[in-house]
């Protein structure tokens, strides 16, 4: 249960079943299945399909022929809902909360997560009980609270204050990962560099943290996704247009811009573009950082 | 000695206090605020907040049939949600782990909903659903895309289940798939031998070691469906007559439309308990049918 090898790139095309079983039937079958599964896969498609057909046909293109071929490619559609929304400014937003968040919450969860397996205080060890049990509170179970905390803080429509809610909602879940991780890291390996030296935050930053790297990339990829898509929290913080992100300009302009598919499509496609470049670069980490969380949660 | 205890002191502060301080502020302290605020009428505005006891947990039980409908849709998506999703997941991984030519690619496509927030899925599904479905629907003459999706209570709840399928089945797959190579080769090898079928290896072998990750999949696909919020909102809104307003929509509207903090926070408290006992519940009874191997 502990090593998950989670063979995704690599392929076992030549599995010893494979190999014993080649007679016509089983090859037949098996390219029937595996036509079944491009149909599918098809079908898993075609809302990508309609997204993008119709993000650059005139409105009335829209209207009338949905399902078809542009009768011609508008690609203004993109200027105008690359100006309308803002899209450079908003993008820029997301990516500065999503980079910021991401690095300190997995630096301070680690950090915590050390400290607690090494020193079994009753206070490290009511503190873990609480994360563990604080992982099933649903965000809508403090939202109303929270607003009210976030503007006695003086915090409310600011991004650092989006990027503290971020570390105290995350940190939970991202504590109890790297908690399982650090359990499994030998104390001799500690021990060898206190005799040469090292200071604890010496064996830390220079020996266990660089130990720790598959399991900082699960708990950057699981919390990017969320921090990335996340509408509810930053919509109850930031209210200024200039420090939307993604999620919010993409809901304000659908309030303004309701039917107008014209102009709210290509918006969509922008919306989307950067977490799927991301995905697609990234694909091998995220697909093992997910099997890997998966397996510890 | 006393220099080693201040600098244990001063490595605790450093190592904890920065997580512990954030998960104060940001879970504990409102968690406690809203508990509070569940036995007042605080309107969201006004420094007082009168208390007024048990009223607002009786109102929401008596006299709010919006809320209790709410949890009603909540359940019966989750029920249904979970179901498919687990399904599909499990079939797409148990075909996408032999050895087919386009395995990596199949892979990647059935992945790639998930990565799109709930909140943009919503919004491009509502163009699938108004405009694309009922184009389909022309071209085809198949009554099954000229249904108005959105317009109706049935097929508006059909429509969110389908959208949240698409969107998780392909996580719980990269799941199913990842336990499903954990199978050690030789027993699948040996029940053969003995002569054991296909459907035997898959119930008798398969299912039983591959537990461990249906309890996480259950356990995530629970806790998307019940908290089920952006999707909700954008695709539906909630509509129409909020006949799929989930209980998280039905939340939000409580106190950020209305204005009735008080009664919101105590509806929170209540969606609190129940997804906590649903957590404990259910990962209870998956662990115990975990096998070794």
């Amino acid at each position: 249960m502990m090593h998950t090898s989670t063979n995704t790139g690599t392929n076992r095309g030549t599995s010893p079943r494979a190999g014993a079983r080649t007679s016509r039937g089983y090859r037949a079958k098996r390219l029937i299945l595996e036509l079944l599964m491009i149909l599918l896969a098809l079908v898993f498609l075609v809302p990508f399909y309609f997204l993008l057909v119709n993000s650059v046909k005139s409105f009335g293109d829209i209207l009338t022929n949905s399902a078809g071929w542009p009768h011609a490619f508008l690609w203004n559609n993109y200027a105008q809902a690359w100006k309308i929304t803002a899209f450079p400014k908003v993008f820029g937003n997301s990516l500065l909360i999503a980079v910021i968040s991401n690095v300190l919450l997995a630096l301070i969860s680690s950090m915590a997560a050390y400290r607690m397996v090494r020193r079994d205080t009753v206070f490290n060890r009511l503190l873990f009980a609480g994360f563990v049990a604080a992982m099933v509170i649903p965000f809508q179970s403090i939202m109303i609270p929270l607003v009210k905390v976030v503007s006695t803080l003086g915090l409310m429509d600011t991004r650092t204050g989006l990027i503290i809610c971020y570390l105290g909602f995350g940190a939970p879940l991202s504590v109890f990962l790297f908690h399982g991780f650090v359990k499994s890291v030998p104390r001799e390996i500690e021990e060898a560099g206190r005799v040469d030296g090292c200071s604890t935050y010496g064996i830390f930053f220079r020996i266990v943290l660089p130990l720790m790297q598959p399991i900082i990339v699960t708990v950057i990829i699981l919390n990017a996704l969320w921090i990335w898509n996340d509408y509810l929290m930053p919509s109850l913080i930031l209210q200024s247009p200039s420090r939307q992100t993604i999620p919010i300009a993409t809901y304000a302009f659908f309030g303004q811009f309701t039917k107008q598919w014209d102009l709210a499509l290509p918006a969509l496609v922008l919306g989307i573009t950067p977490i799927v470049i991301f995905f697609l670069a990234m694909q091998k980490y995220i697909i093992e950082g997910i099997a890997q969380g998966s397996v510890k949660g | 000695m006393n220099s080693k205890k201040s600098s244990q002191l001063l490595q605790q502060l450093i190592f904890v206090g920065p997580s512990a301080l954030c998960f104060l502020v940001i879970v504990v302290v409102p968690f406690l605020l809203g508990l509070y605020y569940s036995f007042t009428d605080w309107n969201g505005v006004s420094r007082h907040a009168g208390w007024v006891g048990f009223r607002n947990y009786i109102h929401i039980f008596t006299e709010d049939p919006a809320f209790l409908n709410s949890f009603w849709f909540t359940v019966k998506f989750t029920v249904l949600g979970v179901i498919l999703t687990n399904v599909l997941g499990f079939i797409l991984a148990y075909v996408l782990t032999r050895s087919l030519l386009t395995r990596n690619a199949l892979r990647t496509v059935f992945f790639v909903p998930h990565v799109i927030g709930g909140l943009l899925l919503g919004f491009i599904w509502q163009f699938i659903f108004v405009k694309g479905f009922s184009s389909v629907g022309a071209a085809t003459g198949l009554s099954f895309f000229k249904l108005p999706w959105l317009g109706t209570e049935a097929t508006a709840f059909w429509a969110v289940v389908i959208v949240f399928v698409w969107q998780n089945a392909g996580y719980l797959m990269v799941i199913y798939i990842s336990s499903l190579n954990n199978v050690p080769k030789s027993l699948i090898e040996a029940a053969q031998i003995d002569g054991a079928s296909r459907g035997q290896v898959l119930r008798k072998i398969t299912v039983p070691l591959v537990m461990p990750a249906v309890t996480v999949c259950l356990f995530l696909a629970i806790s998307w469906s019940f908290k089920l919020f952006d999707l909700n909102l954008s695709l539906t809104k909630g509509g129409p007559f909020k006949s799929t307003e989930s209980v998280a929509l039905n939340i939000y509207n409580e106190a950020f439309n209305i204005s009735r903090f008080g009664m919101g926070s105590a509806k929170a408290i209540i969606f609190f308990i129940v997804v906590a006992l649903i957590s404990i519940l259910q990962v209870r009874a998956t662990k115990r049918k975990e096998v070794e191997v």
